[in-house]
């Protein structure tokens, strides 16, 4: 086809650039040796070790890997459970109850859950996270595993009760080995989600309970450094690695939700 | 086991989950916004203790405050616009992009469509800050800005703490939702369609007015209502980005629940922001469907 | 006693039936075929017959027991689905391996048995491969041996064959056939291809809007069909509607609409008043520039209107006096044909004999 291919080249590239230019930017400037962001100085890794010897900075990064553990694993069974029974039966409220807290802006969970755990004396703090982050993590997982069961050929299911299985053990030999790599990539997704979530966190977060990204805005609100950009990087590959892990697991999984 | 067993068994819990932690906050964050504030923040006791100069119970206090004074309607129509010119800026973008990617060989559209998505994963705040880096004063790019502009005579025009910045910031983090289900509406495009149409002699704008947009409109406004709907209620970008004038919605609500302590007054701008978001959502689907 | 009993068996979907009080009786050994158009309810009265759906009325007896309410794994019954529905995580002997676990087969009886499974298909060191990284026949093998492996009393057969080419299709059809006598067991196959339940099946129920039309042997099926819509269905046929003038001793005279008399035997339906319809097979009609005059009882003047080329025979549309359309068949090599085809405009002659139709009473 040749419609116009070097307009349609220019434009896309540029977007490219537009989405890529930022994240290059905080990258190389880790490296820089200079307090500012500003003028190439030299390479140093010096930002790197002042992060490792972050107090705060690393007992947020501990945090963070907690509350994602335990809101991405809970998250993974309810999301799971969810997708099935959103594909399996005809339900009316849970898909509202699944997708309204993604569609909705995070803020509102974010307070509403405030108002909750202030009424009901949940302290705020590494529990009253999970549970926020689990909420909204649900409504992830369920669809991916959701779209993982429609792209499944019904007849297997049938096929297994037809050579002798029950119920119960065609679910477990034939649909849950079929749905498990979009179950991982839920579980990964869930896991991301939970590690980089500032709003709902921001308002559900104690004062012992900070978050990396309640740490990287109280560094970006307060005093930026190239501290900032280190921990950027590392954060950038640690998803970098998740997603590759998920797509390879997935393919396709995060595209259309 | 019966049926309907095995159905509560299996959505049972999910749906218990979100029932305590999602319909029950939001239906409690309706109620605190009939509440008093409480004398130290928060909500005041819904049932009183008897105390004369105690208030307690329900009241429309709030809601006559939102609507008695112009500049939270104002405000409001604000975040509006702004959720509208992300809208706009985030299609003019994302279109081009979509039709590349659609219209590049098979094997590499997955690539593509991954590397669009890939920003989208790292962390909010981090994508918020590189365009702190970018649009600081001491910045190449704002140096290079304000040498063009001060060419005629312009400036220097501080870019970092400005609507600008907090309307990049915007595009820049949505861009990714506007991109999705443009291309997934693009990519089932049969492509014969095209060249039947440049048999019959239009020219390629006019194929692209006539066949593709057109058939591309569900994707828009999928893709409209993602961006739409939570540029609408954000706070951190005008938060960093922006200047002190800058606040949005989502900033007045924050500063309800964290600042000023008023509760009563944020769950009042919380209930109107979500009706506001089901409306969006309610429409774009009704857009949609009409198609 | 039948091996398998569906009596009276109804399946409404809303207010739209589906199967429509259905009843058969299939043997042991039987290779039963269900024939029909595209939704005349094939699949639905199959998924009862598995237990995947449920009847609105009526019964099936497996057995002489009464299947109500056990499940499909609870039924000694299995199906091979149309979409093969081969597990894509397990290798061709895990997959066949399955019904035997599930019937808790001990395991070192396991092993040998897929063996003999494969062998009975035919395709011996496959074993480790993945159904993806199968052919599609090879694919439809894996799928008959995991459904025979532990022996079951009847296979269900849904459309096996549809998504093979035509080749391969009609290998894997006398591979069924042999398959079938071998292991003894009932086949019940559903299929819309009218040819293929013709060269299969030891019987045929033709089935149309969710009813049994016809119940019989191929042949009967044939050249016998009960009524137009079987006439019609079963293979090409002309229908020439009748009034029936003279009957004695099954010998007719049917006066067909806008052609004049003609002669008939067999007709015993046929009351002289009534009206009926005359089905007679294209290939049964003797076509010639000039027939010879020993042949045929009716014949009647006509000209070739147009005709279409299939390889081995070619069918004749000829227009007979009055504007009635035959189909005629020849054989592209019936003896004394002219190496020359006749073309649209020839002047021709048609007829048949008195016993090559077959009345259809209203
Ligand atoms: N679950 C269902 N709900 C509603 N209608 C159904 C359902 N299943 C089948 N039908 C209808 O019942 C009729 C018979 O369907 P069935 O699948 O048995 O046809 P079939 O003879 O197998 O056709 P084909 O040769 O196309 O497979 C069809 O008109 C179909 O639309
Ligand atoms: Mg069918």
């Amino acid at each position: 086809m040749k419609r116009k291919p070097w307009l349609l080249w220019t434009a896309g590239s540029l977007v490219y650039l537009f989405l890529y230019l930022p994240l290059v930017i905080v990258v190389v400037y880790s490296f820089n040796d200079s307090r500012l962001n500003a003028e190439w100085v030299g390479f140093t890794l010096k930002w790197y070790d002042v992060l490792f010897h972050d107090e705060q900075m690393l007992s947020a990064a501990w945090n963070s890997l907690v509350i994602g553990l335990m809101a991405s694993v809970v998250s993974t069974v309810l999301g799971t459970m969810a997708g099935y029974a959103m594909y399996r039966y005809d339900l009316k409220l849970l898909p509202v109850l699944v997708l309204t807290p993604i569609a909705i802006p995070e803020i509102l969970l974010g307070v509403s859950l405030l108002i909750f755990f202030v009424m009901l004396n949940i302290s705020l703090g590494m529990l009253s996270i999970v549970l926020a982050h689990i909420a909204f993590c649900v409504g992830f997982v369920a669809i991916v595993v959701r779209s993982r069961l429609s792209g499944m050929d019904e007849s297997l299911v049938e096929a297994a009760r037809d050579l002798g299985a029950t119920q119960w053990v065609a679910f477990r030999r034939v649909t849950l080995p079929l749905i498990m790599p979009g179950i991982i990539a839920g579980a990964l997704m869930a896991f991301t989600l939970s590690i980089d979530d500032f709003v709902i966190t921001f308002f559900t977060a104690g004062v012992d309970s900070t978050t990396l990204p309640l740490q990287i805005y109280s560094m970006i609100k307060i005093a930026v450094t190239p501290e900032v950009n280190a921990i950027s990087t590392l954060l950038m590959l640690l998803t970098l690695v998740l997603i590759v892990v998920a797509t390879r697991l997935a393919p396709g999984v995060f595209r259309g939700e | 086991m019966s049926t309907r067993a095995q159905k509560w068994l299996v959505s049972g819990p999910p749906l218990v989950y979100l029932l305590v932690f999602f319909a029950i906050p939001t239906l409690i964050m309706l109620l605190a916004s009939f509440q008093y504030p409480g004398e130290y923040g928060g909500l005041a006791p819904l049932f009183g203790t008897g105390d004369p100069d105690e208030l307690s119970g329900l009241t429309f206090e709030s809601y006559q405050r939102f609507f008695g004074d112009a500049i939270y309607l104002g405000l409001f129509f604000k975040s509006f616009l702004y959720a509208t010119a992300t809208t706009l800026f985030c299609l003019l973008l994302a279109y081009p992009l979509a039709l590349l990617i659609t219209r590049s060989p098979k094997k590499y559209r997955d690539l593509l469509v991954l590397l669009v998505i890939l920003p989208f994963w790292s962390n909010f705040l981090i994508r918020i800050y590189a365009w702190m880096i970018i649009l600081g004063p001491q910045s190449l790019f704002a140096k290079g800005f304000n040498g063009f502009v001060g060419l005629f005579g312009i400036g220097p025009l501080p870019l970092l703490f400005s609507p600008i910045a907090v309307l990049i910031g915007l595009v820049y983090v949505h861009l990714p939702f506007m991109v999705l289900p443009l291309y997934a509406n693009l990519e089932k495009h049969d492509p014969a369609l095209l060249d039947a149409a440049q048999d019959l002699g239009a020219s390629s704008w006019r194929r692209f007015w006539r066949i593709t947009f057109p058939l591309s409109l569900p994707g828009v406004y999928a893709g409209s209502a993602l961006v739409f709907i939570p540029a609408l209620g954000i706070f951190a970008i005008p938060d960093i980005l922006g200047g002190t004038d800058g606040i949005l919605v989502g900033n007045l609500i924050k500063q309800q629940f964290l600042d000023s302590r008023d509760w009563p007054f944020g769950s009042v701008l919380s209930m109107i922001l979500t009706l506001l978001a089901i409306l969006f959502v309610g429409l774009a689907a009704w857009f949609a469907r009409r198609k | 006693m039948a091996l398998l009993e569906i009596r009276n068996v109804t399946r409404r979907f809303g207010d739209f039936t589906a199967v429509d009080d259905v009843s058969l009786s299939i043997g042991a050994a039987e290779f039963f075929t269900l024939l029909g158009p595209s939704g005349c309810g094939k699949t639905t009265l199959l998924r009862m017959i598995a237990g995947f759906d449920q009847p609105d009325g009526g019964q099936i007896l497996l057995d002489g027991r009464d299947m109500a309410g056990v499940p499909p794994e609870g039924r000694n019954i299995h199906t091979v689905f149309q979409s093969y529905a081969l597990f894509p995580h397990m290798t061709v002997e895990q997959n066949i391996a399955f019904p035997l676990q599930m019937a808790k087969c001990p395991d070192d009886q396991i092993k040998p048995r897929v063996r003999e499974a494969l062998e009975d298909v035919s395709l011996q060191g496959k074993e480790k491969r993945y159904p993806n990284e199968l052919s599609g026949g090879q694919k439809q093998r894996v799928a008959l041996a995991r459904a025979l492996v532990n022996r079951p009393k009847l296979l269900l057969l849904d459309e096996p064959l549809a998504a093979l080419d035509a080749k391969l299709k009609e290998r894997m059809q006398l591979e069924l056939i042999s398959l079938q006598k071998e292991i003894g067991v009932t086949f019940v196959y559903v299929t819309h291809d009218q040819e293929e339940a013709l060269a299969l099946s030891h019987r045929i129920a033709v089935m149309n809007l969710g009813r049994v039309e016809q119940l019989d042997q191929p042949a009967q099926i044939y050249s016998f069909p009960k009524n137009r819509f079987v006439a019609d269905f079963i293979g090409e046929c002309n229908i020439l509607e009748c009034g029936v003038a003279t009957n004695v001793d099954g010998v007719a005279t049917l006066e067909l609409d806008g052609l004049g008399s003609v002669q008939a035997t067999g007709a015993n339906g046929a009351t002289p008043g009534s009206r009926g319809a005359l089905a007679l097979r294209p290939e049964k009609i003797a076509i010639a520039r000039d027939l010879p005059p020993t042949d045929c009882v009716n014949r009647f003047n006509g000209k070739v209107h147009d005709y279409l080329y299939t390889g081995d025979v070619t069918l004749y549309i000829v227009e007979v006096q009055s504007g009635h359309r035959l189909e005629v068949m020849l054989p592209n090599n019936a003896v004394g044909r002219s190496s020359k085809f006749f073309e649209p405009g020839d002047a021709v002659q048609v007829g048949w004999r008195d016993d090559a139709g077959h009345y259809l009473a209203d």
